[in-house]
């Protein structure tokens, strides 16, 4: 396992940066160059790159579609939101249409902003081309085929010309897919979603996105903590704060920046990831809950730091 | 964790002390929900000028305090953060939940019978 790559990860409805927002970060930017001359292009990118993230770029607004870089032949993909258009764009830019690939595709579960970017993956109408779901939810198959039905959507499923294969995966058991061990856990949300713990090569991965931590409950903590143990990279839904998580939006299914960092500061965790960001927040928040919570963690840090960082279209972690 | 609490008028002052952490919620919550509870607590004030840490699990139980005033328009007031844990409030968003204040005194007097509720105030300085 080397890595991950963030395809989309905004949480429940994709967003896009408007008008006003580029022009926002213009000015921002020609404010901060305060009457300097750029030589070059390498100048300029430098100045750029010496901006704050919300003003030179943006967390972006595809939904949830991360690709694992296990150091194999085959594609692994966590959910199809729609992030997976851009994915799908570029596995076909790198390898053409005739070299048939394979992409293992691990749904955490089949709300729309989890499935959404399916009809728009290249990959799967070519022939040749294998697609692998994998989910614990016994309606995962129905769910895809249902989004592509009349009236909803002009192309139906049968339409796609690659091979398609479903394999239902139990909780709590370790499957191998991909070279991979993976485990998966049933997580609070309606409907139920799961969360996928990768392991290779000694390196672990968890992703576990909508998914709200129940405080009271007496086992969630234990449980939670021993599915992240150790992992290098935790991937976590972080949409609210703890304020609204645990009032006006409680029971939404999803969790906070706090709760991450408590849960990985126990279960050891080396790298925490903020994702599913709420789509009502702009880079300027984002980055703010970004800062925020590097904060929390150091001042809760215990013997060790644990890393924190927030996910964005195009980010790519390296373990 | 130690808890004092008292009545001054019908407003209920609850004293915490100590590290506020997931081992002491259970009892955090059995000596705070019931001053929250108490029909005849008209407004809860948390002193935290002895609390070093609070972490999710009691932030929670101060939502249910919260919770169990607003049923019954009562209004709940945090006082005395000390740095760590008004950095805390502000990184939970719990500081919009709660009137924050400095000191307890501050409190009281906006507390008392008559006067507007202040959600969202931001905390004054401490030393204020």
């Amino acid at each position: 396992m080397q890595g991950a790559r963030f395809w989309g990860t905004r949480g429940s409805l994709p967003v896009a940066l408007g008008a006003a927002g580029v022009r926002a970060k213009l000015i921002a930017a020609l404010r901060n160059a305060n009457g300097r001359t750029f030589d070059s292009d390498g100048d300029l990118r430098a100045y750029l790159d010496a901006l704050p993230f919300e003003i030179s770029g943006t967390f972006g607004g595809n939904t949830a579609c991360v690709e694992l870089l296990t150091g194999g032949t085959e594609y692994v993909i966590c959910d199809c939101g729609s992030g997976l258009r851009s994915f799908g764009q570029a596995t076909l830019a790198r390898h053409g249409a005739a070299l048939p690939q394979t992409y293992h595709v691990f749904v955490s579960h089949v709300h729309w902003d989890h499935i959404m970017g399916l009809p728009f993956f290249g990959p799967a109408y070519i022939p040749g081309n294998r697609v692998v779901f994998y989910g614990g939810h016994r309606n995962l198959e129905a769910a895809l085929r249902r989004q592509m039905e009349a009236p909803s959507f002009p192309v139906r499923f049968d339409v796609f010309g690659a091979s398609i294969e479903f394999v239902h995966l139990s909780p709590d058991t370790a499957h191998d897919v991909a070279g991979m061990r993976v485990t998966l856990k049933r997580q609070h949300h309606t409907g139920d979603s799961y969360g996928y713990r990768f392991e290779k090569n000694g390196r672990t991965i968890v992703y576990s996105t909508d998914s709200e931590h129940k405080l009271t409950e007496p086992n969630e903590r234990p449980a939670f903590a021993d599915f992240f143990r150790d992992a290098d990279l935790v991937i976590f839904d972080a949409m609210y704060s703890l304020a609204e998580a645990t009032s006006i939006k409680a029971d939404w299914g999803h969790s906070s920046n706090i709760v991450g960092v408590e849960l990985c500061q126990l279960a050891h965790v080396r790298e925490l990831c903020l994702f599913h960001h709420e789509p009502a927040l702009d880079d300027a928040a984002l980055a703010k809950v970004l800062a925020e919570t590097r904060r929390f963690e150091e001042i809760t840090r215990g013997d060790t730091a644990l890393r924190v960082s927030a996910a964005y279209d195009g980010l790519e972690i390296l373990l | 964790m130690q808890f004092e609490s008292r009545h001054i008028g019908n407003v209920a002052v609850a004293a915490p002390a100590g590290r506020l952490d997931h081992s002491v919620s259970e009892a955090f919550e059995q000596s705070l929900l019931p001053l929250a509870g108490d029909p005849n607590t008209r407004a809860l004030v948390v002193d935290f000028s002895g609390v070093d840490y609070i972490s999710s699990v009691c932030l929670r139980v101060l939502m249910l305090a919260a919770k169990a005033l607003r049923a019954r328009k009562g209004r709940i007031a945090a006082v005395s953060l000390q740095p760590i844990v008004a950095e805390i409030f502000a990184i939970s968003r719990f500081d919009s939940v709660f009137e924050m204040f400095p000191s307890l005194p501050y409190a009281l007097g906006a507390l008392s019978p008559g006067s507007a509720p202040a959600q969202g105030t931001p905390a004054a300085p401490n030393n204020a």
